[in-house]
């Protein structure tokens, strides 16, 4: 399949290019350093991004999945923990776009639009990848929910307006059994933990997150109870998509600064980019995140297209990550000793890119996907 | 009340080489721009229509690729496009770039006011805004760093070296307008969504009316005799070698040396 | 009517509230190396505008003007495009210059184009170096792309030929005490402009020094990474006794205000000592600062053209190197 962007799609990316350029990358260190850049994310508002993902009748950008995976290749060029935070309120407003009454959708879209942040929480510390062993259960009473347990690694924690928490309803049925409510951030009994010490995406927001008796409306049930995972897988294709262009994107910004030092640094007297073992790095770099580039492009044109992309966007993600990793390994290895240090930005992103095997699907998660669906008969 | 922006497509970059061989400027991976300036002039019309209401019609003249600029524009959220474009225009200097601009704005008619960057980044001439305006007969205001309109006059506020000036303008008037006076808007996703279907034209030489002899090479009553790369001067440099803190105290012995310090 | 039966240089004296600019002096001073290349028949002339215009004729003869034309009425007391640009365009159509030069300030280049569009000549912008080449013909370069490149730019058939010369790249004569020349008088009709009324001027205040006044200046470039870091750069500044400047992507970019800009499009500067960090040297960056006593600079580049006019220098990053530094000076100040 030919990946052709659209003339508005250029226009997009040439766009996201520019804002990133000027307004995100030259506030990347400054959030490995301190964490979440509120103001940042002001002008991510302004500019239109937090909408970027919802139908223009709810004030937002009307973009598709190509349209958000431009976004997020691009925003991953100047920092992946930007990347990041932009990726987990699109994945928890789509949960809303696509699952929520007209009132859900009529209240929360143009809060997302207008800058509100939202948050999807599955994980929990003793249950990742394993749905069904959450241990947050939420309990039907007269007049609504009551929510008990707590979460995990959830990507926004903290900073979030709305989270959007997956809460097992019928735990006899297993993943079957959970259902996903809205939870606001001021809903007492909600207690958010300290900011985890993370190693990468340092400049996105990570907490744990208690539930202690909150009392939750009716309307806090998002789509139908019992399908919050089976919702939360169908959103996490998405994400997965997004996931893959943003890995291609911190490579690509790996190898640009690799391509920079190559030229500058000399060494036996001509620049180090004449050795052909280190010149070669880059040709491996270009060709792989050419393919990392392809493989998500092609599964976002199929999901607009409404096809379904599980098995792809596994592929994409599986194949991103994994060569993401070894790309900015690559690329610092370029810097020589420089590499390790935190003076040069390589260092940064060799810490950014290791989390996307993690989350969104773990490579071993994705690996099961694949193969099973390979495998199978 | 209808404004009219003029916008140029420049290079992204003013570190251009020129080709050793040919002479003439090397444009290979040099990304074109909206010259910053006219971002901010687009930006100054945005924020008066949304003061007065009206409509922006964003106007650029250039080969057919010029048009990215324009597209750009309307992103931002002029209401049209106008590009005019021609063989017939190409080679042209200010006064042959001036006219046909100035052409665009009469067909374009019942203008309030015109609004121009201060000047563009590759050629640095800042004459094409009073040349429309002197063509168009209409008073201009150059460096405006403030802008607002009431009752018929613009008020603008000029930057100048040492002062500012308040000068307020009968419309019909043409402002040119420095980076100071606000910070150009990015164009939000839906914009870019709506961009493409505004009105768009498309106006050659013809379309304008323009005298033939007023335009282009033939028009241009200057001519570029040559361009070239400046001569370097070579001077001897004294580097410092070392860890930071032996080249900052080779850097303070020179200081002292210098008697700096 | 023939391009030859055009002739003389003239200089559009520039006033404002009585005071003529110094870039006025430094045009008549260009304008008699120009007589002499192009043969030594063309007289030197200089045109002013005002309701007092001719007081200002002996300050100009001093300064080299052979003849002043003044033009004087109560509505050109105070500078407007239009009515200046109707004057100018008249004496020009009466008198016909072959040369017609301005200084490239904020008002020669509001009122020059305008001229130039009612004489239907050519105008060649902010040029930084005037002379007549083999041939006999006036040639004007330019700066093109913040002067990384250089244009020689002509007007062969269209007189006059008009420029706005850059400030300061030529410098005037001392002035000759009793220099006499003939003085032409004009009263135009000059209706007042009603569509541009001027309300109010107000001082600009600005922060430290006028970086053109500075002995010691320490400029950034676009390699500074942070305004952390340009922090850094204004206490090292601070510790030399000079002050802040910088290349023009600081400016662009908001960093610093235009003002504090060194170069072609900023202000050209003149320091016993600069200390260039992160600037890799721009044409129109050297133009404005290599004439400076002691040039020092700090780039991690080793092939930056701002080693053509660097005396001292250290080819490294300057995020270890400043720190290292402001704590040497401090310890060698005893702070």
């Amino acid at each position: 399949m030919l990946i052709q962007l659209t003339e508005e799609q250029k226009m997009l990316r040439d766009m996201a290019r520019e804002f990133t350029r000027n307004e995100i990358a030259p506030r990347d260190k400054w959030m490995d350093d301190n964490g979440f850049d509120w103001d940042l994310c002001k002008k991510i508002t302004e500019a239109g991004f937090m909408g970027a993902n919802i139908p223009e009748q709810y004030g937002g950008g009307g973009g598709g999945i190509v349209d958000t995976t431009i976004i997020a290749q691009e925003f991953a060029k100047g920092s992946a923990s930007i990347a990041t935070f932009m990726g987990g309120h699109w994945l928890a407003s789509n949960l809303i776009l696509e699952n929520g009454t007209e009132e859900q959708r009529q209240k929360y879209m143009p809060e997302a639009v207008s800058g509100k942040i939202f948050a999807f929480g599955l994980t929990e510390a003793g249950a990742g990848s394993d749905a069904a062993g959450i241990k947050s259960q939420a309990v039907e009473t007269e007049d609504g929910w009551l929510l008990n347990g707590s979460k995990a690694w959830i990507t926004n924690s903290g900073v979030a307006d709305y989270y959007i928490i997956l809460a097992m309803t019928d735990p006899e049925q297993g993943t079957a059994g959970i259902s996903a409510f809205i939870l606001p951030k001021d809903a007492e009994g909600l207690a958010v933990g300290k900011f985890e010490e993370k190693m990468g995406v340092r400049g996105s927001a990570t907490c744990e997150l208690a539930f202690n008796n909150i009392k939750l409306p009716k309307e806090a049930l998002l789509g139908v109870r019992g399908k919050g995972f089976k919702m939360a897988m169908q959103t996490l294709d998405i994400g997965r998509i997004s996931a893959a262009a943003v890995c291609a994107g911190i490579s690509e910004h790996a190898m640009n600064l690799a391509k920079a030092y190559a030229n500058e640094r000399t060494a036996f007297g001509k620049p180090i980019k004449a050795f052909q073992g280190l010149a070669f790095r880059f040709a491996d770099m270009y060709a792989e995140i050419k393919a990392m580039e392809l493989l998500a492009y092609e599964a976002a044109t199929t999901k607009d297209a409404g096809g379904r992309c599980t098995l792809d966007a596994a592929a994409a993600k599986l194949f991103a990550t994994e060569k993401g990793i070894q790309i900015c390994l690559q690329a610092q290895a370029v810097f020589g000793g420089n590499g390790m240090s935190k003076e040069y930005d390589i260092e940064r992103l060799v810490r950014d890119i290791r989390v996307w095997s993690v989350m969104e699907g773990s490579t071993e998660i994705l690996r099961m996907i694949v193969s099973g669906t390979v495998l199978s008969k | 009340m209808k404004i009219l922006v003029f916008v140029k497509q420049v290079p992204d970059t003013d570190d251009v080489r020129l080709d050793p061989r040919t002479g003439n400027l090397m444009r290979d991976g040099v990304q074109s721009i909206i010259n910053p300036f006219d971002a901010n002039g687009v930006e100054a019309a945005l924020q008066l229509k949304a003061q007065c209401g009206g409509q922006v019609v964003a106007i650029s003249m250039g080969p057919p690729q010029a048009d990215d600029v324009l597209k750009k524009a309307l992103a931002m959220g002029c209401d049209e496009s106008v590009l005019i474009s021609d063989r017939a225009l190409g080679g042209a200097d200010t006064l042959a770039t001036g006219y046909p601009l100035a052409k665009a704005a009469e067909k374009i008619g019942d203008y309030d006011l015109i609004i121009c960057g201060r000047h563009a980044t590759d050629a640095e001439t800042a004459q094409t805004g009073p040349i429309i305006a002197a063509f168009l007969g209409i008073p201009q205001v150059t460096l405006v760093d403030k802008l607002s309109v009431e009752d018929g006059f613009a008020i603008c506020r000029r930057l100048l070296p040492d002062r500012y000036e308040t000068v307020k303008v009968k419309l019909p008037a043409l402002v040119t307008v420095c980076s100071e006076i606000n910070t150009p808007r990015y164009p939000t996703p839906i914009n870019i969504m709506k961009a493409l279907k505004k009105p768009r034209a498309v106006w050659n030489a013809a379309d304008l009316g323009c005298e033939p002899d007023m335009i282009g090479i033939p028009g241009s009553p200057s001519s570029n005799k040559k361009i070239f790369e400046p001569p370097k001067r070579m001077t001897e440099t004294i580097f410092f070698q070392g860890d930071a803190e032996a080249v900052a105290r080779a850097i303070a012995d020179a200081l002292e040396a210098e008697k700096i310090i | 009517m023939a391009k030859e039966d055009y002739k003389g240089i003239w200089v559009f004296a520039e006033q404002e509230n009585g005071v003529l600019s110094e870039t006025t002096f430094e045009l008549l001073a260009k304008s008699a190396d120009l007589k002499e290349k192009l043969g030594g028949k063309d007289e030197i002339t200089a045109v002013v505008l005002g309701d007092d215009a001719a007081a200002f004729a002996s300050t100009l003869y001093s300064y080299g003007a052979e003849k002043v034309i003044a033009a004087e009425h109560a509505n050109l007391g105070q500078y407007s495009a239009r009515p200046y640009a109707e004057v100018l365009t008249a004496l020009s159509e009466k008198y016909k210059p072959s040369i017609f030069l301005f200084p490239a300030s904020p008002l020669g280049r509001d009122l020059a184009p305008r001229v130039m569009c009612q004489l239907r000549t050519g105008l060649t912008a902010d040029a930084i170096d005037l002379d007549v080449d083999e041939d006999g013909v006036f040639v004007q370069t330019t700066p093109n792309f913040g002067g990384n490149i250089l244009s020689h730019i002509c007007i062969m058939e269209k007189r006059p030929q008009m420029v706005t010369v850059h400030p300061k790249v030529f410098s005037p004569i001392s002035p000759i005490e009793g220099a006499a020349g003939e003085l032409i008088l004009e009263k135009p009709e000059v209706e007042a402009d009603d569509c541009y009324i001027l309300l109010e001027t107000e001082k600009r205040v600005f922060e430290g020094k006028p970086i053109a006044d500075c002995s010691v200046l320490v400029s950034g470039g676009r390699g500074i990474k942070s305004q952390a870091d340009l922090d850094m750069l204004r206490e090292l500044a601070a510790l030399l006794g000079g002050e802040l400047a910088s290349s023009r992507p600081l400016v662009d970019n908001g960093w610093l205000p235009h003002e504090k800009q060194i170069g072609q499009s900023g202000t050209t500067t003149k320091p016993d000592f600069i200390l260039n960090v992160a600037v890799s040297g721009s044409v129109q960056y050297l133009a404005g600062m290599q004439n400076a006593k002691c040039i020092m600079s700090i780039n991690h580049v080793a092939s930056a053209p701002i080693w053509d006019v660097s005396h001292y220098g250290a080819v490294m990053d300057y995020s270890k190197l400043i720190p290292a530094l402001i704590a040497e000076i401090k310890a060698r100040k005893g702070l």
